[in-house]
């Protein structure tokens, strides 16, 4: 398969990293990139072709932020027009001055309504609210049954006269609902839908007379996160039909990418307000925007990233680097140099959760230890600068002598020899036929610590047993590409 | 057309079973035949005779609505058909692919007219989507025939169940179904109504919240037991990205093949699902090795694109569609019938 947007992004950005202004041509590319990350995260196309035009009007604009470089410009303009679509800040459920206060839900078949109603139930019970759901799905082989079975699985009273199965009339079972909840003093009514699509006109009329029969305070959209290019004509055919006050984005603990979210927000311009994230009764949660926009984008923190690296890595040190690579100059002085360098920019297990994609690497980067690196300092440190430029004149009493310096033991001293020797040879080919890494990235990171190869074998994705090779590895090639997966936002969720 | 033991009380040891597969020769007539060609096995215990039993015939008639009709179609700019495209969920790059393959079909036969471009594009989709192992295979003669039906949450999994039930009980067949959704509420009595609308058995949980992969056992010897031509099994909605719950259909799947071979395992897509289809294909593939997609709720306004890249790049042809909720609303998926369906009359 393709690459993410990531991959993509750092391709691009490495051909306008040297300038300093960004010209038409330049926004052109790095949003072709971004157009296709949005489409295939099934953000609607005229969604994504108005998206793309705001963002290209706003980077031709005066807003040039010196300290990015102009790539990221783009980039951070993406991520802020994303957040705003997506509702700026959360909104909460509004409730009725005058209780009960009535939830409609509607939405496509199998979008979740049913398993959201009881979700819903539980957690306005949990705050307090005392609600009664309603049986209106009168459609669907037992789906009045099933809302019966959860509404005793999270202690909520099921209204349901009715018991469906293509019998009954959901208006009239609505009407009596709020008449019932009324009588017996329920604050919060929440009424079940059948599903339906947009375009079945019959349906649409009779979700539209539930809603005047109820009034509802809030009729929220239950929308699937996998929907594709078709969220918009359904978004709209229930604007249109039902008319909707919110959204509820389902089955987020997927791996869809959920551009559908965008679509949504864009075409209704109504506000997200829940986000479903697993079939348990509490997997239910408040959306959150940026989130969101990070995981369309299933970009990861990435703007930080770059600034860090861009901010601690000298450019001029890396040149010079480089070229003692080519030449075979390499030391275990530079090595340390890189070391030092790398530190500067704070843990390396924080820096590689920013990474796009990291999710899945997250067992991984627990297996970094950070003393690893100190030790390692250590070993260096012990050794005589003539050690340091020419590690092969290290006999079994200077290894000994060096293992007592620095209080590790002479298989330490080994093994980070023989890793320094590897990674001088990977750099050398790597310096002289070009490194695919991060821009503002050393050119190539040195590898550190003790092998774990042990623990991470047969783990996929992990090539070296050596944490920081495996990093540099990441960095470049693999780790953006891993799947995003685990919480409902990617990362940070 | 599926095929059965002409005399049920014969019953063939074992390894004979196994080896009386394409016993028999077939006419193709319906979409729901395997094609199998005169190719006699030879056995010497008592042949098992095969019949075919004519199922009712099935096709895509309410079908997908074009979204090409009002597009102009222009050889010098056809990025306009790639957007239809796209906007059908083929995919960004399946979408350009195709738009190419178009331009190129154009200039090698100076094609210039909008007719003549609509013709080839749906002669292209045809071709790409064309393939012969469509049918169902209920033909090795060794019954019970299991068709296993997976997919994620809501795809329409239960009522794809019921629908294959009724349409196969149409045709003679005695079809057994097996709950093994025992985590949805209620889904056990949701596939019971099925059940009795299909005329068919049901085995469900004997008590709730049971292990699937039991039910799925006890179904299959059920199914054994009651002499069924067809056992359905439905499995709980499932995310693919969900290890545990992949993991639980695996052993449903080893559970079931202990005492009789699976010859369907038909993956459940919902149409209006985006670029997520492929990934859902692939990890269901990969844990229940499928057979076949049902495309499902093709009757709104979705499309269904994603199947063209779920082909190209996993070779898993679309069996059947799904057009309604009422029992009769599925087909056999048409190649041609969705290529002019998509693209309109040129």
């Amino acid at each position: 398969m393709f690459g993410n947007l990531s991959d993509r992004l750092v391709e691009t950005f490495k051909n306008l990293r040297s300038k300093g202004k960004l010209s038409a041509a330049d926004i052109d590319a790095t949003l072709r990139e971004i157009r296709r990350a949005l489409l295939e995260a099934d953000v609607a196309l005229e969604v994504v072709k108005n998206f793309i035009a705001a963002v290209r009007e706003r980077a031709l604009g005066d807003e040039v932020s010196k300290a990015l470089n102009p790539a990221q410009q783009v980039v951070q303009i993406v991520q802020e027009e994303l957040v705003t679509i997506l509702g700026g800040e959360q909104r909460r459920i509004s409730f009725a001055k005058n209780p009960p206060t009535v939830i409609m839900l509607a939405g496509l078949q199998g979008s979740g309504k049913t398993t959201l109603a009881g979700k819903l139930a539980k957690w306005l019970k949990d705050q307090g609210q005392t609600p009664i759901l309603v049986a209106c799905d009168l459609q669907r082989p037992n789906a009045v049954n099933q809302l019966q079975v959860i509404g005793e699985r999270v202690g909520v009273p099921v209204f349901a006269p009715e018991e469906g199965n293509g019998k009954g009339n959901p208006v009239s079972v609505a009407k009596d609902a709020i008449k019932h909840a009324k009588q017996k003093q329920f604050s919060v009514v929440i009424v079940d839908t059948a599903g339906r699509l947009g375009i079945d006109e019959e349906l649409m009329k009779q979700a539209n007379d539930i809603r005047k029969a109820t009034d509802p305070d809030e009729v929220l959209f239950v929308i699937d996160s996998m929907i594709g290019q078709d969220a918009v004509n359904v978004a709209k055919a229930f604007e249109d039909g039902v008319g909707i006050t919110g959204v509820v984005l389902t089955k987020l603990d997927g791996d869809a990418r959920g551009g559908a979210a965008l679509s949504v927000a864009q075409v209704t311009g109504k506000p997200i307000i829940f986000a479903s994230t697993g079939e348990g009764m509490d997997a239910f949660e408040p959306f959150y925007p940026d989130r969101m926009a990070s995981r369309i984008l299933d970009m990861g923190d990435i703007l930080t990233l770059i600034e860090q690296a861009q901010k601690s890595f000298d450019e001029e040190q890396a040149r010079e680097i480089a070229e003692k690579m080519a030449k075979d100059a390499f030391t275990l002085e530079d090595f340390l140099d890189q070391m030092q360098q790398l530190r500067k920019m704070g843990s390396i297990k924080n820096m590689l959760a920013m990474m796009p994609g990291a999710n899945k690497l997250k067992s991984q980067l627990e297996n970094i230890d950070e003393k690893e690196i100190d030790h390692t300092e250590a070993i260096i440190r012990s050794m005589t600068p003539k050690e340091r430029k020419d590690p092969k004149i290290l006999n079994g009493s200077r290894r000994l002598r060096i293992a007592k310096g620095s209080g590790m033991t002479v298989t330490d001293v080994n093994g980070l020899v023989n890793r320094f020797e590897q990674a001088a040879k990977m750099m050398k080919t790597m310096a002289r036929g070009g490194n695919p890494g991060i821009p503002g990235m050393p050119t190539g990171m040195p590898p550190m610590g003790r092998p774990q190869a042990k623990k991470d074998k047969g783990k996929k994705g992990s090539k070296s047993g050596n944490p920081a090779k495996r990093a540099a590895e990441a960095a470049g090639i693999e780790l953006p590409r891993a799947d995003k997966g685990g919480s409902a936002f990617g990362i940070g969720g | 057309m599926f095929w059965r033991k002409k005399d049920k009380n014969v019953q063939a040891p074992e390894e004979v079973q196994e080896q009386v597969q394409d016993v028999v020769e077939t006419v193709t007539e319906s979409p729901a035949i395997e094609a199998v060609t005169e190719q006699v096995v030879e056995v010497e215990i008592p042949q098992v005779e095969l019949e075919p039993i004519e199922l009712p015939k099935r096709s895509l008639t309410k079908g997908i609505k074009s979204l090409f009709s009002r597009i102009k179609f222009d050889v010098e700019n056809l990025e306009e058909l790639e957007d239809v495209l796209i906007q059908a969920d083929f995919g960004v790059d399946a979408a350009e692919a195709i738009v190419q393959e178009v331009k190129n079909r154009a200039k090698k036969s100076g094609a210039k007219t909008e007719s003549e471009l609509r013709l080839i594009l749906t002669n292209l989709l045809t071709e790409k989507f064309g393939r012969d192992d469509r049918a169902l295979k209920l033909d090795n003669g060794v019954q019970p025939y299991v068709i296993l039906v997976v997919g994620v949450n809501g795809a329409g999994k239960t009522t794809t169940i019921g629908k294959l039930a009724n349409w196969l009980t149409q045709g003679g067949a005695k079809v057994t179904l097996g709950a093994a959704d025992t985590f949805r509420a209620a889904a056990v009595d949701q596939l019971a109504t099925w059940a009795t609308r299909s005329n068919s058995e049901i085995v469900k949980p004997s008590i709730e919240g049971q292990d699937p992969a039991a039910v799925a056992f006890e179904s299959v010897e059920r199914a054994i037991a009651n002499q069924s031509d067809v056992l359905i099994i439905d499995t709980a909605g499932r995310l693919q990205n969900k290890q545990g719950l992949m993991d639980e259909l695996g052993k449903i799947r080893r559970v079931i093949e202990k005492n009789l071979a699976i010859s369907e395992v038909l993956l459940v897509l919902d149409a209006t699902t985006g670029q997520n289809a492929l990934a859902q294909a692939k990890a269901f593939t990969e844990v229940a090795n499928v057979t076949g997609i049902v495309l499902t709720k093709l009757d709104g306004t979705a499309k269904g694109g994603i199947v063209y890249a779920i082909q190209e790049q996993l070779d898993i042809p679309v069996k059947l569609v799904g057009i309604g909720e009422g029992i009769d609303d599925f087909g056999f998926f048409d190649a041609s019938e969705f290529a002019i369906g998509l693209v309109g009359e040129s």
